[in-house]
């Protein structure tokens, strides 16, 4: 490998950075559905085949239509759609959220390549950019943070609005409550099971926004492989690994975009290997997180970092409790 | 729970049957074929003639494996999602020998194949199990980013050490020498001798969780951990032998995969056999007897569906629908009864 062509300049940084956000989007809008869903005490699954179904449903919708804006739609209508059928087997029919989820994601997953087939590897309309005025000619700056499509800036917009919306509005603070304590958010005259419901819709809803974003904007148009498979599996992980909190969560998931871009280039180093060993990396490092964030709980790793503070400020930020009642079945103890 | 008596057993099936007919006729009226062609053409994919017979036992082999190795796990309640790494694992260690253990004659390599593949997926699954008891890992998560990290590993083995002389490709590595191919008799299509094994393993399978005490002891930390653990049990260490026991049976559907099938390793060498028999156990609702039924079953829908592709222009992932419609039927009429026996 020559060593100029490993040399990064001001415009490759600035590529670099906007294909990051670019890339990541999606993962972000999945991981931000899947945070709200969990704050409120309910595991959705079925992430990695419902992306792939909205995905497929909305690039079919868009080449139908000429609309990107319906296309978008019936991608959203579709996450929703599979996260009620979640959410009402869990909480109405008492089964267990993770073999409800398991069983969606590898029939969604089906279900997509089944019904796409006739319509694989058609052109397709896709998302255009949209540059900010006068801010994308800030040099460097504009071209890696205000040219891109709306799918970028929403994923961003999207972040936000789900922060703001847990931390600082009455329905997010009633959302908290639910996930935390169902029993003791009934007993105060919340309709629990009414709040899991909806939010699991809603958090399929921006599911499904993620899918479209993948067929319209990120990987435009539809195959087998799509190329969005695993990213749903990566966006649950993400949830962990972020502590349930937003802004930790979708760091993560630009952390994970950088890793992967990462894998790109040193692809061009080896390339007699294939790209998907690259693509794996990022799974291993998953694991080392999950495993580095349990033994911070523990009181030895707590002395050893007493007197290292990067390693102790480094566990602080990654120490975060599940929501209580995370996972937890409508038993019939606990209807509500 | 209190078991369903035969009549309601009877009458949960035929709804179940219903929902997920009626899900999946629907999904092919929407592809725009007649649904009665599909089956059609899957029934006689499948069964339509001694050969494609042999072809469902050959995924029948594997998938009952996998299943049989999952029972061991869903008795103690671990999500051992990561059974595919396992497969994956068993068939890079039945490779590894065939391809060190060269020149040696066949009766020492291929039951040394065998031990190595039962001993790679179980560690591969025991990895996942330390992950969990040790390091707080769901185990959902471990064995889900242990599966593709194994998918990394087989693809830089036939990419990297185990190339084919001279080219790299998707194709896999070498063909094993013939010697080496799993023995079969001859105007069989499938080994004779692979599901006869298949079938004492479910025997054994049997016997273990039902007459001895490890399935009680797996029973008893599945239902309540902390009762088990007041009794003496140790529920890590019972979880990490379930899981040794679960990756064993996989390695093998590997080593199945390997060794009779393909004889060569191939990047998709678990065919995706391992989330397919979780699917199996979960509509067998755990029970041994109903597991070579349920995925003979599936087995006959995957060979079937890859008529469908030639003849109707359909995408074979018609089986994969079939397959988990059936399973959410399952649980929706389970919920159903659920609900009623509740407000009862």
């Amino acid at each position: 490998m020559e060593a100029e062509q490993i040399v990064v300049s001001d415009g490759h940084v600035s590529l670099f950075v906007a294909s990051l956000l670019a890339g990541a989007a999606p993962l972000v809008l999945a991981a931000m559905g899947e945070t709200l869903t969990e704050k409120a005490g309910i595991i959705n699954l079925s992430l990695d085949g419902t992306i792939l179904l909205a995905a497929m449903a909305s690039f079919i919708t868009a080449l139908k239509t000429q609309s990107l804006i319906v296309g978008f739609g019936v991608g959203a209508l579709t996450g929703a759609m599979a996260a009620a059928v979640v959410a009402f087997m869990s909480l109405h029919l008492g089964q267990s959220q993770v073999a409800v989820g398991f069983v969606i994601t590898l029939m969604t997953k089906d279900l997509a390549y089944f019904l796409g087939n006739a319509y694989a590897r058609l052109p397709g309309p896709q998302v255009p950019t949209m540059p900010v005025p006068w801010l994308k000619d800030i040099p460097g700056l504009g071209p890696a943070l205000f040219q891109h499509t709306a799918v970028t800036y929403g994923a961003v917009l999207c972040l936000a609005a789900t922060w703001i919306f847990l931390y600082r509005s009455r329905l997010g603070l009633v959302l908290r409550a639910v996930g935390e304590n169902p029993q003791a958010a009934y007993a105060r005259g919340i309709h629990a099971r009414r709040v899991q419901f909806g939010v699991t819709v809603l958090g399929g809803l921006l599911v499904g926004l993620a899918g479209a974003a993948f067929s319209l904007s990120v990987k435009p148009g539809w195959g087998r492989p799509q190329g969005a498979e695993g990213i749903g599996w990566i966006a649950l992980a993400l949830v962990i690994f972020g502590g349930w909190h937003p802004l930790k969560v979708a760091l993560g998931a630009y952390l994970f975009a950088l890793l992967q871009m990462l894998g790109i280039t040193l692809q061009g180093l080896w390339p007699s290997i294939p790209s998907q060993v690259f693509q794996t990396a990022p799974f291993p490092f998953m694991i080392f997180t999950l495993v580095f964030m349990h033994l911070g709980e523990r009181p030895e790793m707590e002395r050893w970092a007493a007197t290292r503070p990067w390693v102790g400020r480094l566990l602080r930020s990654l120490r975060a409790r599940a929501p209580q009642a995370l996972g937890r079945p409508a038993l019939p103890e606990n209807p509500l | 729970m209190k078991t369903p008596s035969f009549r309601e057993t009877i009458r949960h099936l035929f709804w179940i049957l219903v929902l997920a007919l009626g899900l999946s006729s629907a999904v092919v009226a929407l592809s725009g074929v007649s649904p009665w062609d599909a089956y059609r053409h899957m029934l006689l994919g499948s069964l339509g003639s001694w050969e494609k017979l042999a072809q469902v036992f050959r995924v029948w082999i594997p998938l009952t494996l996998c299943s049989l190795g999952l029972l061991y796990t869903f008795h103690i309640g671990l999500w051992n999602i990561g059974v595919e790494g396992q497969v994956a694992l068993g068939a890079v260690g039945a490779t590894a020998v065939v391809r060190w253990g060269l020149g040696a004659p066949s009766e020492l390599v291929l039951p040394a194949a065998l031990v190595g593949a039962a001993m790679c997926g179980g560690l591969w699954a025991l990895a996942a199990g330390l992950l969990k008891t040790q390091a707080g890992v769901n185990e959902i998560f471990a064995g889900l980013g242990l599966n593709f990290v194994a998918t990394g590993l087989v693809l830089w083995l036939i990419f990297g050490p185990w190339k084919q002389p001279g080219i790299a490709s998707m194709s896999g590595t070498e063909t094993f020498a013939e010697a080496y191919w799993f023995p079969g008799l001859a105007g069989w299509h499938v080994s004779p001798y692979a599901l006869g094994a298949t079938a004492a393993l479910m025997g054994f399978t049997a016997w273990m969780l039902r007459a001895t005490r490890l399935g009680l002891a797996l029973k008893a930390v599945g239902r309540n951990a902390q009762a088990a653990h007041l009794l003496g049990l140790s529920p890590s260490r019972w979880m990490l032998l379930a899981m040794l026991l679960a990756g064993a049976l996989a390695g093998w559907a590997g080593a199945y995969q390997a060794l009779a099938v393909y004889h060569r390793l191939i990047p998709n060498i678990s065919s995706q056999y391992g989330y397919l028999a979780l699917l199996v156990v979960m509509l067998a609702r755990e029970r041994w007897s109903m597991i070579p039924f349920i995925a003979f079953f599936f087995a006959a829908l995957n060979v079937g569906s890859i008529q469908l592709p030639m003849m109707l222009r359909l995408d074979s992932s018609l089986a994969g629908v079939i397959q988990g419609s059936l399973v959410l039927a399952a649980l929706a009429v389970q919920g159903m009864a659920w609900k009623r026996s509740k407000s009862s």
